[in-house]
């Protein structure tokens, strides 16, 4: 196994760097490992729905309330603000910070769309007595597009944040990481996005 | 206090006087010790001046061994309340039979006994492990802090935001009665209403996060900050460990996060997750939590089994016998712990296959847990081994855990599960693990690692009576528990009507006292030994002639770790290098790079508390600010751009100097 | 497995002598009955368990005692002061070594493995019995003994639909009849264990879990909830008595005698949280009572599980079903009623925190004088949820 290991007596091979010796950083890796974390609490809740999501209490059904144009049309807001995210990057990458930030801003708009609309479908729901409180299936439906819902909220946030940090000190190394963090936590939300719109929404209605 | 209950109830939410046990005699002395302990402690940094080095040099520190330092003294005193509920139980369940009710009414008691599993495995053990791991993973991998050292800062204190949060359940309100799990749907809103188990959610979820980034704090350090040379397979063991119960920490924590988070929402919103009604399912909160809790259980002991691989090598003079299959049985263990959950709950009826299923993966892991205990025994064979205090725990560890292991394969034979499941034996078997293992293991490593951490070794004497107590202890206070589990007693009962059954109670209860004198020694230890420091210094940074990088450095290290990156050619690198004649470099230091200390990790953990208050007392308002001021505070520290700093190379050479001189001296 | 299984082969039984001699000796005669229930069983479920203990053990004992041996025979050995024993620094491989290590354990495994599988299967509490005892088949025709099990706020419920007759903490069975518990609980989760029977199996509610088993000797043995339920869970205690036919026979004519009827009201009544409760008879019990409890539904006007499962199997009963909720709302019930939930603490409890009163249902003693009934302090009491507030009760409270 360790056959590399020198005969005592040999000429000792060098023990230290005379260099300063500067690691690569690791907020890629760390944030990765965030967003798999992550994507273990949304686990949980599509697991918990996967449970509760049929026990509808004598209550409604998927059926009986979703709309699944409004969901089309919220699905396409979050679809086209990766896409604009994707040109903010590029531009990034051309290090226009104009640009950059027009395409932010537009992603941000899209996002907001997004998060108006559910919060338009949460609050029709439980207008029609279709409240996280009335059955198993309405508590974990709420619980995952909730979740899901802050997180598009707490990016939105960041994103402003960013803006603000670009603006003040431009495109520095720092800058840059954190949007690429960005980057991929909003492509990380679209993904699980896909998997509520198939598993809760398509499924609901289609079963 | 308001003459308008509505106005009062705006202000302090649930909260009034009444809640405040001020008559209570058993909360009036532990708040006299407590105020009295906390008093001593101020008026000392008082009087030795120390309040400004503690808060530039520690509370606000990013240096991983600080850190690390600071996560053991949490966990020390921790220990100390966690075991005097453990002493509380142990007096009432040795009087309260027949006619004698004890001293404990139930609805005391019940707090007792799930505030002592909490605290014991969330801020005890898990601090003991987090410390150890962070103090000596960058040492042993020749890095000069983490990956995200403010990050490590701040779950630090996450994690004692949460123990605090424990400890105002003992003055204000009531902590939770439903055992240390929690389960629905006896924690739900409407069987446990009051504070008690949202003291458990609140300090529960807020450690964890702590707990969670610094478990990917680590795992970032160990794949990307290893000294070059360093090839995974050349990795210390203990680092080998680290690394997998962080990757546990980071697959687990998360579960445990959303789990708690279902339940807050079944108690604050009103959901129905884990009721019993409109079509909530408790049974599945056993499942959930428990696919944390059995990583968990490994995320504790991995790190004891890392520092045993450490300690046996270092004190048998040998190297680590069979390193390449320990590397492996720790990943197999590491993927199994992730198919055993169902142990825990063999009773709830899931059906013959699917518990003969859980049984058998959980008796797998016995095989690379038990080629584990192999490789240590083959490492003591033909080694000269010193039995310094470290390798004593080991000894001890070894076997107690062989019998504590014995016992767990047996409890994952469902049908003989079916007799001892919740009963004494149960309780014996994993404090049979978790002390012989965990602790036993945090002790050693303890004592191992003090030499590097302060220059100094610890009392022998004192440590031996401490480690004796322990251990003479432990079988007194358990092995009684194991015979009661057979005699069919269950476990959380404060009160037994078969006469029988006491003198067994008795023994135990002797046992715990026994652990109190080895408690009261190991403090005296620390005492004796800060006094004798100059006597017990060690001048060469290598008292035990370590095999591995963090005995290559100075004792305490220097902020900076190591003045010049190392270069590793083998396994056990530092015994490599003393066998091939290294020489130290003496000159051409240049300035180092370090993070800076920083404040915002302690005020968040400050605000955390409030926020945490408010929401278990329905406090709204100051729930709101104390949650603005949090976000504020991230977001403020995001525009902090200027955390790094050059330490100059003067101050290298000077501190570098200073170490030859000493090394001179010596010889 | 067969082997081990067998209650009339010596080795199992000379080692629980052992076990018991051991436990005599090592308190030199200070505990005059030293009663390893779990090791001396009286049912013969109980003590196929039994001897899968001991098989598993003397398994591992294959393993474990060697490893101890060695750990302490190498801890001497090789001590630094033991300048005699070989020392050979470099030496730490060895394939052979590394084989045994790890083929070893494995060999233990997959004998104890298949040890598993097997008795699982056999012993599955859901299963029907095949065997009285080791040596008798359950002969062609016998019907088990029928018995519905609840467990209640802190006190055990059982029913004998043969019979028609219901008891509070105590339970009769005949000498080698065969005995098919159906268990369910009111409000928090239980275990069913009778130790000297047969193993242990969750008491939930809205839920029924099965336990086949079968009392071979007489005797009055202990019952108990083990699983922690709250307050009153230390006295959830009942006695569980083995009686010959006659015996039996005149145990239920006992309670037909002495028993009232048990009506719905009645079990609502009984259901209230209450500790250390005498034993009860009842000569008549409510149509369909257990079925009602294991539905959620004893309470009048509620919906019943079973209703709510079939109208969610058919997708559920529309929006405008609001209703329903209320109807399915079973857990508030305690608050609603004005009764001490089994696990409130500060403040909801009414009590200050850490006192020495004692919660309600909780009977008063010499140490702690007081209980904490319904109305004795009004300023703390607990307030019944508003009606159309859909958040829980103790958003309401103080």
């Amino acid at each position: 196994m360790h056959t590399d290991t020198a005969p005592p007596g040999t000429e000792a091979p060098a023990f230290y760097l005379d260099e300063d010796h500067a690691h690569e950083s690791s907020t890629m890796l760390g944030f990765w490992m965030y967003l798999m974390s992550d994507c273990l609490i949304f686990a949980v809740l599509f697991a918990t729905y996967g449970v509760l999501g049929r026990n509808y209490a004598a209550g409604p059904s998927p059926r009986d309330l979703f709309e699944l144009p409004l969901v089309a049309l919220n699905t396409s807001m979050l679809l086209l603000s990766s896409i604009t995210y994707g040109f903010a990057m590029l531009e990034m990458e051309k290090d226009n910070v104009r640009t950059m930030q027009v395409w932010l801003a537009i992603t941000g708009l899209f996002g907001a769309c997004f998060i108006g609309i559910e919060l338009y479908e949460f609050a029709h729901l439980i207008h029609e007595g279709a409240t996280p409180q009335r059955s198993a299936f309405l508590s974990s439906f709420f619980a995952l597009v909730g979740t899901h819902g802050l997180h598009v909220s707490l990016g939105i946030v960041w994103l402003i944040v960013l803006m603000v940090q670009t603006a003040q000190k431009g495109l520095i190394v720092e800058n840059k990481r954190r949007l690429m963090c960005l980057s991929m936590f909003w492509h990380f939300l679209d993904v699980v996005w896909i998997g509520v719109f198939t598993f809760v929404y398509l499924m609901g209605v289609l079963q | 206090m308001f003459s308008n209950p509505d106005l009062q109830k705006l202000v302090f939410g649930r909260l009034s006087l009444e809640d405040i046990p001020y008559h209570e005699p058993i909360l009036q002395v532990t708040f006299a010790m407590v105020a009295l302990g906390g008093l001593v402690v101020l008026g000392a940094i008082t009087y030795y001046r120390f309040w400004g080095p503690l808060w530039r040099d520690w509370l606000t520190s990013v240096d991983h061994k600080k850190i690390g330092v600071m996560y053991i003294v949490l966990a020390f005193v921790m220990l100390l309340r966690g075991f005097a509920d453990a002493l509380m139980m142990r007096a009432q369940q040795a009087v309260a039979f027949g006619a004698n009710e004890g001293y404990l009414p139930p609805h005391h008691y019940d707090q007792i006994f799930t505030a002592h599993g909490v605290i014991m495995i969330f801020f005890v053990a898990m601090p003991f492990v987090t410390g150890l791991m962070n103090y000596v993973v960058p040492l042993q991998i020749g890095a000069r802090d983490v990956a995200f050292p403010f990050l490590n800062n701040f779950s630090f204190w996450m994690t004692v935001s949460g123990a605090m949060t424990i400890m105002a359940s003992l003055f204000v309100g009531e902590f939770a009665r439903t055992g240390w799990l929690a389960y629905p749907p006896l924690s739900g809103a409407d069987m446990s209403p009051g504070v008690g188990v949202d003291y458990y959610i609140w300090a529960l979820q807020i450690a964890g996060i702590g707990t969670l980034l610094s478990g990917i704090n680590l795992i970032a350090t160990i794949v990307k900050m290893r000294a070059p040379g360093m090839t995974m397979m050349k990795l210390p063991i203990f680092v080998w460990t680290s690394l997998c119960t962080n990757v546990l920490i980071t697959a687990a924590f998360p579960i445990l996060t959303a789990v708690l988070a279902l339940l807050s929402m079944d108690r604050y919103v009103g959901t129905h997750f884990f009721t019993n009604d409109l079509g909530g399912n408790p049974m599945m909160y056993f499942n959930l939590i428990w696919i944390w809790g059995h990583p968990e259980v490994y995320i504790l002991i991995l790190p004891a089994f890392g520092i045993f691989s450490e300690v046996t090598s270092t004190f048998s003079g040998k190297r680590l016998f069979g390193y390449a299959s320990m590397v492996y049985a720790t990943v197999v263990i590491t993927i199994l712990s992730y198919l055993v959950w169902l142990h825990h709950f063999f009773t709830m009826g899931s059906g013959a296959d699917v518990n003969s299923f859980f049984g058998i993966t959980t008796m797998i892991i016995s095989i690379p847990t038990g080629a584990k205990i192999f490789n240590w025994l083959f490492t003591m064979y033909r080694g000269r081994i010193r039995f310094e205090l470290p390798m004593m725990w080991t000894v001890s560890f070894m076997v107690t855990f062989t019998i504590g292991g014995m016992t767990g394969v047996l409890l994952a034979v469902p049908p003989a599960d079916f007799v001892l499941h919740n009963s004494l034996f149960l309780i014996a078997h994993f404090h049979n693990v978790i002390i012989g293992g965990v602790l036993f293991g945090s002790f050693a490593g303890v004592t191992y690692w003090f030499p590097k951490a302060f220059g100094f070794k610890l009392d022998p004497f004192w440590g031996k009576m401490s480690f004796w107590f322990w251990t003479v202890g432990f079988y007194f206070a358990f092995m009684p528990l194991y015979v009661l589990g057979l005699m069919g007693v269950t476990r959380r009962a404060n009160h037994f009507d078969d006469p029988s059954l006491q003198i067994w109670f008795v023994i135990a209860a002797f046992g715990a006292v026994l652990i109190l004198l080895g408690i009261l020694s190991m403090i005296v230890q620390f005492v004796v030994s800060i006094r004798n420091r100059e006597a017990l210094r060690d001048l060469t940074g290598d008292p035990w002639n370590g095999r591995t990088l963090e005995w290559s450095t100075a004792s305490p290290p220097p902020d900076y770790n190591f003045a010049f990156t190392p270069v590793i050619h083998d396994l056990d690198a530092w015994s490599d290098m003393k066998k091939r004649g290294y020489e130290r470099p003496l000159k051409g230091y240049k300035p180092i790079h370090m993070p800076k200390n920083t404040a915002t990790g302690v005020i968040l953990g400050v605000v955390s508390i409030g926020f945490s208050f408010a929401m278990i007392w329905y406090i709204w308002w100051l729930a709101a600010a104390t949650f603005a001021t949090m976000f504020l505070v991230t977001v403020i520290h995001t525009f902090n751009y200027n955390r790094e700093f050059y330490i100059p190379a003067a101050d290298v050479v000077r501190a570098e100097g200073q170490r030859t001189s000493v090394m001179a001296g010596r010889a | 497995m067969a082997r081990s299984a067998s209650p009339s082969r010596p080795p199992a039984r000379t080692a629980a002598r052992l076990l018991r001699g051991l436990c005599a000796v090592s308190l030199s005669g200070l505990l005059a009955g030293c009663n390893l229930v779990v090791m001396q069983p009286s049912g013969d479920v109980a003590l196929q368990q039994r001897n899968l203990v001991l098989a598993s053990v003397g398994l591992m004992l294959l393993i474990v005692l060697p490893v101890i041996a060695l750990t302490l025979i190498f801890a001497w050995r090789y001590r630094a002061t033991n300048e005699s024993a070989p020392y050979d620094p470099d030496w730490h491989h060895s394939t052979q070594l590394e084989v045994v290590i790890w083929t070893a354990p494995l060999l233990i495994i997959i004998a104890l493995g298949a040890l598993t599988w097997i008795s699982t299967h056999t012993l599955d509490p859901f299963r029907a019995l095949r065997r009285i005892d080791s040596s008798r088949p359950v002969a062609a025709g016998v019907k088990p003994l029928a018995v519905e099990v609840v467990a209640l706020d802190w006190k055990w419920l059982f029913f004998y639909p043969e019979y028609g007759i219901a008891t509070v903490n105590e339970l009769a069975a005949p000498v080698d009849r065969p005995i098919d518990f159906k268990i369910t609980a009111s409000s928090v989760m239980n275990a069913f264990y009778v130790p000297a029977l047969a193993g242990m199996i969750y008491a939930m509610p809205g839920m029924q879990t099965q336990l086949h088993a079968v009392i071979n000797k007489p005797g009055e043995y202990a019952g108990l909830s083990s699983h922690y339920s709250g307050t009153g869970f230390s006295r959830m205690t009942f006695k569980f008595h083995g009686l010959d036919d006659a015996g039996f026979d005149a145990w239920v004519a006992k309670a037909k005698a002495q028993g009232s009827d048990l009506t719905r009201e009645d079990y609502l009544k009984l259901e209230k949280p209450s500790e250390a409760e005498p034993v009860k008879y009842y000569k008549s019990v409510a149509d369909g009572l257990f079925d009602t409890i294991v539905n959620m539904c004893a309470v009048p006007g509620k919906m019943c599980m079973s209703e709510m499962m079939t109208i969610d199997a058919k997708g559920g009963a529309g929006k405008d079903s609001t209703e329903n909720r209320e109807r399915l709302r079973y857990d508030n019930r305690h608050i609603e009623q004005g009764d001490e939930a089994p696990g409130a603490t500060a403040p909801a409890s009414g009590r200050t925190p850490h006192g020495q009163e004692q919660p309600q249902g909780m009977k008063p003693d010499g140490n702690n004088p007081h209980v904490h009934e319904n109305g004795t302090k009004p300023e703390n009491q607990m307030p019944a949820p508003e009606r159309d507030s859909v958040a829980p009760s103790q958003l309401n409270n103080k």
